[in-house]
Order: C-alpha cells, then structure tokens, then sequence
C-alpha cells in the first residue's frame, strides 16, 4: 500500500512539473514579443477568454478597482480604467462578459510603470466588466456592471 | 496613412502622466453598411510606448476598444523634454510612431 502511494505521489509531482512547463512555454512566446494574442482576443466567451490567458478561475480581490459609470449612455465610448494596490503587477486585462468576444485590451505594465490605465470601450449591452489583474504571477480580478443605454456595436 | 496621435505627457512629483488620443476607425468586423456587407475589421492591435527608448506599456487592443481610442498611464520618473514615443500596429499592417516631450 505504502509504496503504490509513493508512486502516485511520484507521478503526481511528474505531472506538476511538466505542467510548469507548458505554462511556461505558453506565456514565453507573449512575453518575448508582445505579439497579438489571437486566441485570447476571438475566444469569445468570458470562461474561454479566461482559459487563453492562463489565468484560469481568477480569485476577486478588493485590491482591484474598476473606475467606470455605473450608466454608460452612450455604448460606443465608455469610459473604463483599472488600478490596483497590488505589488509587482504584471499585466491588466478588461473583459466585457457579453460582447461577441469578451477580451477587450491587455496592458502589459513593465517594472516602474503604474497600475494604473485608463481607455475607452465600446459595449454592445449592458453587461458585467471584469478588470483582471496578473500581479505577483496570480490572477486576481473585479468586477462591475455597468448599463449601457444605447449599443456601441452594430450601430 | 492614419492622422497623427495627440500625446501629452506631464511629469509631477517624480510620476509622468501619459494620456494619448489615436485617429483610428477600430471597425469591429461586426457591423454592417446600408447595402447589407459586412464592414471588415480594422482596428488597433498592438500599442508600445516608451521613455528615452525604455518600454513603459505595451498594450494589446481587440475590436472593442472605442473608435479613436484614448489611453492614459503613469510611469515612474520622466524628466521635463524627455522624449515619450508611441508606436501602434492595426489588422491591416498599418501603423504610425509620434512623440511628444515630456512637459
């Protein structure tokens, strides 16, 4: 009995590293040249989005402020920024939960630039935005809804 | 090509302040023209700013992202005449560089 335990213990730890790995292979080619990351922004749903960013199921965290209206009336441009407190942030993402693909902007932040990023979306409906934040190597993300008036899509 | 970018950069207090306005349509693929077509996208994907030639940002956009998009960030140090430059890339190979000193 013992033993078999060991092995699955063995094996276990086998697959933690080779998924490292992977993980790491798959955010190195992002890191290296900022390239456009395709998959993330035709991903479509939040769930998907979420995946091909790497971040899984991101934990909320009352670190993570969205600066936005509560009432947007005009879709096309709603104003949204994201800042956080958090320590050693990576990057910031805006997601809007019901536009055709949720993915809205990555931001990047290098060493000595603040998280802190202000732009303007546009949003098909009245939906929830999620301001996900990779700090430290975790996700951690907000929440906010905002009601659209008039759709920014389409018009 | 597109109209120049307005860029203002202010530094205070140790922090510039970098608020930058694009000319761009950023057409979302989704949208159709009075004869029925489907507009085709074109939009803004990639976004790199610098001071004295160090990365500051580096953003991705997606469609969503308002027609002529307005991006605003802070970056640590900056001195006044430093020179701010952004760069972006669309969908379609287009792409445009301006530069504004730091104020």
């Amino acid at each position: 009995m013992i033993k078999q335990r060991r092995d699955v213990l063995k094996t276990g730890s086998g697959l933690g590293v080779l998924g490292l790995l992977a993980a790491a292979g798959v955010l190195k080619p992002e890191q290296a040249l900022a390239a456009w990351n395709e998959s993330a922004f035709k991903a479509g749903t939040l769930e998907k989005t979420f995946a091909a960013l790497g971040a899984g199921k991101p934990a909320s965290s009352g670190d993570v402020s969205i600066i936005a209206p509560d009432i947007a009336e005009n879709g096309a441009v709603v104003p949204i920024g994201v800042s956080t407190s958090l320590p050693k942030v990576e990057s910031i993402s805006i997601l809007i939960e019901k536009n055709p693909d949720s993915l809205a902007a990555v931001f990047k932040l290098p060493e000595g630039t603040e998280a802190n990023v202000q732009t303007r979306c546009k949003m098909g409906q009245t939906s929830n935005v999620y301001a996900l934040v990779k700090a430290d190597g975790k996700f951690l993300m907000a929440v906010k809804e905002i009601k659209v008036t008039l759709g920014g899509c389409g018009g | 090509m597109a109209n120049p970018m307005k860029i203002r950069a202010a530094s205070k207090d140790g922090v510039t302040e970098v608020k930058v306005l694009m000319s761009h349509e950023m057409e979302t693929g989704q949208r159709k023209d009075a004869s029925g077509n489907l507009v085709p996208a074109h939009f803004i994907t990639e976004l790199q700013a610098t001071w004295n030639g160090k990365p500051v940002l580096d953003a991705q956009f997606g469609p969503a992202v308002s027609k002529n998009p307005y991006l605003a960030f802070k970056f640590k140090g900056g001195e006044k005449g430093d020179k701010v430059v952004i760069s972006w890339k669309d969908n379609k190979g287009d792409s445009r560089t301006d530069e504004a000193a730091i104020s």
